[in-house]
């Protein structure tokens, strides 16, 4: 703590879990946006590296004009936000009620948790060629890809939030009567809600980084298979344009989870 | 007499399996007589919790009988509320829409004409009014102060007019001024509803002050060790705190806590500390 001239004392700027006001937040946030990108930019211009290994932020930015005009950007982006948001819609679609019986029902948890456990830890691109001996090479084992990297974790994860339900809210439904089925829907799953859909949210981000893995089975389109083919000219600028805009995908859906979660829940931001 | 509200028979409880068995509860007999207020002290670890827990159907027996009204008690049921010490209110719904939460469950559904459908919400604004929260009705828990929210909990507890009020230590996370105000709420309560309370708590003075009879648990294991009645009228007032029946009855209980909780190093301590410190030599 400082003492200023006038009497008044101010918190110093690393206080443990302090707070910091909203201009100095976003003065900070500027810095760390900005700064790397100088840096990139800085290292490029001077010549240290070869624009082969680091293309400047120009360059990336001119091949992502480029790769707009003239490549089909936006079919790559959507041929990418299709497969992603459908091997992810998959999982959820499964593992959401899944995760309610897991986390309700003791002899449910049982039987399925230990095994969830285990496959989770096999790695998604260890399943390629099962996958393709299984499923082919068809839309649909792209998809495959991401719900096997995606669904294993999003169980657990459903799972566990449901457990974190207070008992209390439980016990206080069963002592008004409340049946087994009806805790399940006005308890249960009401009060986890928050937490599945947050779960949703971290789990799209897990979706998109096992997009290029899902592209390496014989796609010819997409972001993940954009980025692998300019692997193989050497198209450094355009594995860096690719990185960035799935980066920037990334972040605009998880805001756009954020906003729903605010709109759904008004409830956990009243004061 | 008539028959008691609450029979408990050579109740018990235990917790565990083969070598970890713990015994919670054992024999333990008591009843509660219609419209009686009855609380439950003792030291921790005396299974007052899970007594209260066995007769709301929570938790279940391992041996004994349990019977309210008469009929055995299987699981939980409506005419059994419940209050919790905390995180019991659903926090996604509004003071109003908590209290009615039971109107939503099939149990309570079907068997009302429209007539008792809206003297129930009837009843609903008035629990509402009579915990002093007739502003609140549309605020959700979460804006609500601890105090207020248990009182939110208890209209929702008393909506469905139990016949049975089980209480598990509902003020412990209050401040004291705030469950000074509770104890004289849950009283009114107590003589409007007509309901019989069974009610569980640390605090010897807040048991004294709402009991008719105390019962005090001792542990290791779980059992009844003495039955008090409270020697003060049944209309209580802040002030019968101080009268020497109610200083005499609270010393008793407490030594009696202090004998039968087998925390001897503790008492030893204690001891230490009190002692003025040894004259110089």
């Amino acid at each position: 703590m400082s003492s200023r001239r006038d009497g008044s004392a101010q918190p110093p700027l690393f206080a443990v879990r302090g707070q910091i006001g909203r201009r100095q937040y976003w003065a900070l946030a500027l810095i760390g946006l900005v700064v790397p990108l100088l840096l990139w930019w800085a290292v490029s211009a001077s010549g240290m590296v070869t624009k082969t290994f680091m293309p400047g932020p120009v360059h990336v930015w001119d091949r992502a004009v480029l790769w707009f005009t003239e490549d089909d950007l936006m079919a790559d982006i959507g041929i990418s936000v299709y497969r992603v948001v459908a091997g992810w819609g998959l999982s959820a679609l499964i593992a959401i009620p899944l995760g309610l019986a897991i986390g309700t029902y003791r002899p449910v948890q049982a039987l399925l948790e230990p095994l969830t456990d285990f496959i989770r830890y096999m790695p998604a691109v260890a399943f390629i060629p099962l996958v393709m001996l299984w499923i082919g090479i068809a839309e649909s084992s792209k998809i495959a890809i991401i719900w096997i990297g995606t669904f294993f974790q999003m169980v657990l994860m459903v799972a566990e939030d449901v457990r974190r339900v207070p008992m209390a809210q439980i016990e206080a439904a069963q002592t008004m009567g409340a049946r087994r089925g009806e805790i399940v829907d006005l308890v249960l799953l009401q009060s986890a809600k928050p937490a599945i859909l947050d779960t949703l949210r971290v789990t799209m981000g897990w979706a998109w980084t096992y997009l290029v893995v899902a592209e390496l089975v014989a796609a010819n389109s997409g972001l993940g298979y954009s980025i692998l083919k300019a692997q193989r000219f050497l198209q450094t600028d355009k594995i860096f344009a690719g990185i960035i805009i799935i980066g920037l995908i990334g972040l605009l859906l998880d805001q756009l989870f954020r906003a729903l979660h605010r709109k759904a829940f008004p409830w956990l931001w009243l004061r | 007499m008539s028959t008691p509200k609450i029979q408990l028979r050579k109740v018990r409880k235990v917790f565990g399996e083969g070598g970890q068995a713990v015994v919670a509860l054992q024999d333990i007999d008591l009843d509660v007589r219609a419209n009686e207020f009855v609380t439950l002290v003792g030291a921790s670890g005396c299974g007052k919790s899970t007594l209260l827990r066995v007769v709301g159907g929570l938790e279940y027996r391992s041996a004994g009988e349990v019977l309210v009204d008469g009929r055995s008690v299987i699981g939980p049921g409506s005419d059994r509320a419940m209050v919790f010490q905390h995180y019991s209110l659903y926090p996604w719904l509004n003071v109003m829409e908590n209290i009615k939460f039971s109107r939503r469950l099939r149990a309570n559904r079907g068997q009302f004409t429209s007539a008792e459908v809206e003297a129930a919400s009837g009843r609903a604004e008035a629990l509402l009014n009579l915990m002093g929260l007739p502003a609140a009705a549309l605020k959700y828990p979460n804006q609500l102060s601890g105090g207020m929210q248990q009182r939110v909990a208890i209209a929702r507890a008393l909506l469905s007019r139990p016949q049975v009020l089980l209480m598990d230590e509902p003020f412990g996370a209050l401040d004291a001024q705030t469950r000074e105000v509770m104890h004289d709420l849950i009283l009114h309560v107590f003589r409007l509803e007509r309901a019989t309370i069974l009610f569980v708590t640390h605090d010897v003075e807040e048991a004294i002050y709402l009991g008719q009879r105390v019962v005090l648990m001792a542990p290791r294991p779980g059992r009844v060790d003495t039955v008090y009645e409270v020697p003060l009228p049944a209309q209580r007032q802040q002030d019968m705190k101080h009268t020497p029946e109610f200083l005499a009855l609270k010393r008793e209980i407490l030594a009696r806590i202090r004998e039968t909780s087998g925390m001897k190093t503790d008492l030893d301590l204690l001891e230490k500390l009190n002692r003025p410190a040894a004259p110089a030599p």
